[in-house]
């Protein structure tokens, strides 16, 4: 196939960027999205020109680090899928293919199509997690788990972190990040001694962050290539209302706890 | 000046080495444990947990990884499970049979005492993750399912639909940020380690390169920690993430830690088979889907070319089940890459270049169900068509062996400790525990015991009993490992040739995989051993780096990879050239029985090869740990 691709460059943070057209002639359909874009580069390098940075690792997606919007769509056009499984067959020959970075006040682009996504790590240390010092707990099968709560967890602890839900959010919002979160460890008996100060400090640390309120436009679950649900924003509404209610302070709980 | 390489494997019965050892070892004083600082390199399953747990115990930890963050390193593309010898299905398990399935599955080339210990604390590793909230499957009565594996005759394996590294990783990640957000750790991301830095003969420091400014940067501490995966990208196509590489333990090798076993790779048997050249990376098909799967090729090699569905069952060749049949479609990985391969050297392989066997779920779906298998192996489905374009419910899988894990690694004692004082090596960065060959589900046990479990008792014992003078990053060390590191950058840049970073990579992995892969002759190790110099000189004299060496530059990066790949891949073909014998996943065709089973020889080759950097241009020096069986029988290895 013979695509026309328009790639976001940009040298470096503090630099304007804009959109640059390659040809990309001589692609095949079984080519991964990401090795399409390989192959470009080792093109570009032939010729002097700086390859296109792009993060990538796993390339089976789930380590999440790579995160493109492909002609407006987080990860382009298939669903639950990510980029770098994403395949060139899901285009057609002639087609012009815009590439651009994840596009969130939160995640400032570090280079072309490479941004920082660090913000998700701070709305993880805020409360993400159970107590759990390492020691020698009781016996893993001390505590029944009813099949369908272990289920629901494993459903929301699906999410690879890969920003998607907040490129695709018109208000750049990290909700369905965070609510998977809040939604998998409160779906636990492990989870509930921190669940509501979990549920206060993670919003807290998602707004100190810079991303946009939710407005349940579900765009993010459309996104998302792990198919995780709303459903997981209700959950985590009712927790932080739940927990506003019985005044735990979110700073109790990021500070010396 | 060969090595002194002494395993301080604790004295005493064998079920009772590690609570001695415990017993016995030094503590560092709760008040005294925040005046000492370690370094962690990686934050995969072995580093994040290990990070973690140091720092719950009150040392102060700094924590490295090349990722933009920690929750990405390649433990999460995990997909079956994580043993552990609970025992909760009643079938026979215990440590004692976890412990002799692991050191058979190994071949014999793993060290007792070691592998007794990961049985004993595999129990407590399921027990921590239930704790930390790690999402495992569970049946409807509330209590945690379990699966088989190969190798194993006992139902042991525990996990998380298809994403049980994740789910561990993401454990053990929490963990990690829940230390870091008290401040117990620092965390450096996009940070690569290009040095080790020793001090009166002590790892006391690293050299890092801010993948993002470029700059380079020196870190002190009291003991440094590798956690740094394994090498398996030496031979350029592999399951491991594209950024994974050698770099961290290559440059501890130069600087004087032994490297053990490097000719021990795993080949696992269920991958998808390349579809062209333009391929970046192999997918693997998780090893669980051999629970319900049949392996075949056609009978006849006119056959191949057909639709599966048009041949039948009397001109289908279940070969494992043919030759293994206790063990059938559950035989150790290395055992059903070789069967795979002999099908297609045969010219039985079906799809493209022949180079496939079918993995067939008609036998489950039809007995079970296809809801059942949905629910067992959805994802992995999913991800085969997304992959190949074509319905693995409606026509069998097609799979081929690829390069997964590495056995050899860095040398360790009983306290994980290299051969450099106060540098300790975790995970699969090590040589420890599997031997010639590792099992599945096995990996992800190994990286949270050594992290969870082991270290952070090994390493209070190593900083109470060493005397530790103060260094600062003024001290002359760094100054001079800086200096090497900035010159070494400064010269991928200059070389300006005309060939990319990737085509020499791909070049060297194309040798790797015909001189070092699957089968392995000396005639062609010879070769390989003439080849890659060659390679290498032509790297340093013809490749094309663009960019500068401030900034993100991906392309810098990959160059240091893969030069330190360029001079690693001989010391691979090395060892297995001089391991007359074949065991495990080092398959020499020279040392076969009359029915191509592997032929170890217990005589010559019970020990571990451990290999010290002599200089550049210079042969290493060999020397040997003898493997001491007092526990189990050295038996040739049957799953028939």
């Amino acid at each position: 196939m013979h695509l026309t691709l328009h790639v976001w460059r940009q040298a470096s943070p503090d630099q304007p960027g804009r959109l640059v057209e390659y040809a990309a002639p001589d692609i095949s359909p079984d080519m991964s999205f990401l090795e399409m874009l390989d192959v470009v580069n080792e093109r570009l390098i032939q010729r002097g020109e700086e390859p296109v940075a792009f993060d990538h690792d796993c390339r089976e997606g789930i380590c999440g680090s790579c995160g493109l919007m492909i002609n407006g769509s987080a990860h382009g056009p298939m669903k639950l899928t990510t980029a770098c499984q994403l395949h060139m067959r899901s285009f057609k020959d002639g087609d012009a293919i815009w590439i651009e970075p994840w596009r969130a006040k939160a995640f400032p682009v570090v280079k072309d199509l490479v941004v920082d996504r660090s913000a998700f790590d701070r709305i993880i240390q805020a409360g993400g997690y159970i107590s759990a010092a390492t020691g020698t707990p009781q016996d893993a099968n001390a505590l029944p788990i009813p099949k369908g709560d272990a289920d629901w967890a494993m459903d929301n602890a699906a999410c690879i972190g890969c920003g998607a839900c907040v490129a695709a959010c018109p208000n750049a919002s990290a909700s369905l990040f965070t609510a998977a979160k809040v939604t998998h460890l409160g779906a636990l008996p492990q989870g509930q001694p921190e669940r509501e100060r979990r549920a206060l400090a993670m919003v807290a640390q998602m707004d100190e962050e810079g991303f946009g309120g939710c407005t349940l436009h579900g765009e993010c679950q459309e996104a998302c290539p792990k198919g995780i649900s709303i459903d997981a924003i209700m959950q985590l509404n009712r927790d932080f209302i739940r927990a506003s209610a019985t005044k735990v302070e979110a700073a109790e709980w990021t500070g010396a706890a | 000046m060969a090595l002194t390489l002494d395993a301080k494997i604790p004295a005493g019965p064998l079920a009772e080495k590690w609570d001695r050892h415990r017993f016995e070892m030094k503590l560092v004083n709760p008040a005294n444990k925040r005046k000492h600082s370690v370094i962690v390199v990686g934050s995969g399953l072995a580093g994040a947990s290990a990070a973690a747990s140091l720092s719950e115990l009150g040392y102060r930890v700094s924590c490295f990884c090349f990722q933009d963050s920690p929750r990405r390193a390649h433990s999460i593309a995990a997909q079956g499970g994580i043993n552990a010898a609970k025992n909760y299905r009643n079938d026979g398990d215990s440590v004692q049979r976890l412990f002799y399935d692991t050191i058979k599955g190994g071949d014999f080339r793993a060290r007792e005492a070691n592998v007794y210990r990961l049985a004993q604390v595999s129990v407590d590793i399921i027990d921590q993750c239930v704790a930390q909230g790690v999402p495992f499957a569970r049946e409807y009565g509330g209590l945690l399912a379990n699966r088989s594996f190969g190798g194993a005759q006992v139902s042991r394996t525990f996990y998380a639909r298809g994403q049980t590294g994740q789910q561990l990783l993401l454990g053990a990640y929490q963990a990690l940020e829940k230390e870091i957000a008290r401040g117990g750790v620092t965390m450096f991301e996009r940070h690569e380690m290009l040095d080790v830095v020793l001090v009166d003969g002590k790892a006391r420091g690293i050299i890092v390169r801010d993948l993002r400014t470029g700059e380079i940067e020196s870190h002190a501490a009291d003991a440094v920690i590798l956690a740094t995966g394994g090498y398996g990208n030496v031979f350029y196509l592999s399951t491991n993430a594209k950024g994974c590489n050698v770099t961290a333990t290559y440059r501890a090798y130069k600087k004087g830690a032994a490297f053990a076993n490097p000719c021990f790779t795993q080949i696992h048997p269920t991958c998808i088979p390349v579809s062209g050249d333009h391929q970046s990376k192999l997918t693997l098909m998780s090893e669980s889907l051999r629970n319900d799967g049949r392996v075949w090729v056609p009978k006849r090699r006119e056959d191949c070319g057909k639709d599966p569905s048009a041949i039948p069952e009397a001109d289908r060749d279940y070969y494992l089940e043919r030759k293994y049949p206790s063990f059938g479609n559950l035989s150790p990985r290395d055992i059903a890459s070789r069967a795979a391969k002999e099908a297609c050297d045969d010219g039985r392989g079906v799809g493209p270049g022949g180079r496939g066997v079918y993995l067939d779920f008609s036998d489950a779906i039809k007995r079970l169900g296809r809801k059942a298998i949905e629910e067992r192996y959805g994802n992995l489905f999913e991800m085969y068509q997304r992959i190949t374009d074509e319905d693995p419910y409606a026509r069998p899988m097609r799979i081929y062996p690829a390069v997964h894990y590495t056995m050899g690694g860095l040398w360790v004692d009983y306290n994980l400790m290299s051969t450099i004082p106060g540098l300790h090596v975790l995970g699969e960065a090590n040589f420890s525990d599997h031997g010639a060959n590792r099992l599945g589900a096995s990996a992800l046990m190994q990286g949270l015991a050594d992290g969870y479990f082991v270290i952070p008792y090994t390493i209070g014992d190593y900083i109470a009993r060493t005397p530790l003078q103060p260094v600062s990053t003024d001290h002359p060390a760094f100054a001079s490992a800086k200096a090497e590191v900035e010159a070494r950058t400064k010269a991928l840049l200059a070389v300006n040739g005309t060939r990319t970073v990737d085509s020499f990579h791909r070049e060297l992995g194309k040798i790797m995989w015909d001189k070092c892969g699957m089968a392995r002759d000396a005639a062609g190790l010879r070769q390989a051993l003439e080849e890659i110099p060659r390679l290498r000189e032509a790297f340093w004299r013809d490749v094309k780096v663009l960019g500068a060496a401030e900034g993100l530059n991906q392309s810098l990066e990959k160059a240091g990879r893969v030069a330190d790949f360029l001079e690693f891949g001989e010391l691979m073909c090395r060892d297995a050239l001089h391991r007359e014998e074949s065991c495990g996943g080092h398959f020499r065709t020279e040392y076969q029985t009359e029915d191509g089973e592997a032929k170890r020889n217990d005589e010559a080759f019970a020990y571990v090869a451990a290999w010290e950097y002599a200089g550049d241009g210079v042969d290493p020096i060999l020397n040997k740990e003898p493997l001491a069986f007092e526990n189990v029988h050295l038996s040739t290895r049957s799953y028939k």
